[in-house]
């Protein structure tokens, strides 16, 4: 993870197009100036960034199954539960599965855990949309190198 | 009138917590309903889900920023539970 960029995503574990779910793994940082105030003597990660790396896994997920032709936006989290606390250096397991997948939207449920044990989820509602520039998309592009997405999945033209 | 409007407004009744009875089939989901594109995401995933359909949403409101149709076409709530009906029928066929 590296907090101060929102690349909460290490690299993804497993991808199964057919299933349509995803796991990947992310590493949280033993130091951040997030858990400086988050909170002095008792650093913990904030649940809008746990939030947030169910997204992007969610998002990834999407991605793959879109062929990378489109993206996806958060546009809505629903029944969000914080269950416990997740500290400084857990090594975190993000899965997410499509509930539905509408005309220009999509729903997951994503959990996190760690060790096997539940640590949170949520379900996610994003809207999908054409990569608004070139820029974006380069950006995921590099972005999917970087966490192992599969090359082959990337269309290209 | 049709069960598919009586669906629909308990659906959006439930979903976006309007009153049942301020529902009819001339109410238009946007402007008499006040219904957001968000939530509007939740209603028809609800109806996706009753119906076992999927609303072209993006195919509507393409249509809708072209020009070649109006939003009480797609949002008028008799005429979308006309559509319904025909990607009902369609997805039998």
């Amino acid at each position: 993870m590296d907090l101060a960029y929102f690349h909460l995503i290490d690299r993804i574990a497993d991808l199964d197009i057919g299933e349509k779910t995803i796991a990947v793994e992310a590493q949280v940082p033993q130091q951040s100036t997030i858990f400086e105030g988050h909170f002095p003597g008792y650093p913990l990660m904030p649940g809008v960034l746990l939030i947030e790396s169910m997204a992007q896994a969610s998002g990834w997920l999407l991605i793959a199954l879109m062929k990378f032709e489109r993206m996806p936006f958060l546009a809505a989290v629903k029944e969000a539960k914080m269950r416990r606390f997740v500290t400084p250096g857990e090594l975190l397991r993000i899965e997410a599965s499509v509930v539905h997948e509408g005309s220009g939207y999509a729903m997951t449920q994503a959990k996190v855990s760690v060790g096997g044990k539940p640590r949170c989820n949520a379900t996610i509602t994003f809207g999908i949309a054409a990569f608004p520039n070139a820029d974006l998309r380069g950006h995921m592009e590099a972005m999917a190198g970087r966490i192992g997405f599969p090359q082959q999945m990337i269309a290209h033209g | 009138m049709s069960s598919t409007f009586d669906r629909v407004a308990t659906i959006i009744a439930e979903t976006c917590d309007i009153p049942r009875d301020t529902i009819t089939p001339e109410s238009h989901a946007i402007d008499d309903l006040g219904i957001d594109s968000l939530d509007f995401l939740d209603i028809a995933f609800a109806i996706d889900k009753a119906f076992g359909i999927k609303l072209p949403l993006e195919k509507w409101t393409q249509e809708v920023n072209d020009g070649k149709a109006t939003t009480e076409q797609y949002f008028v709530l008799k005429n979308l539970s006309a559509r319904i009906d025909e990607l009902v029928a369609a997805k039998g066929a």
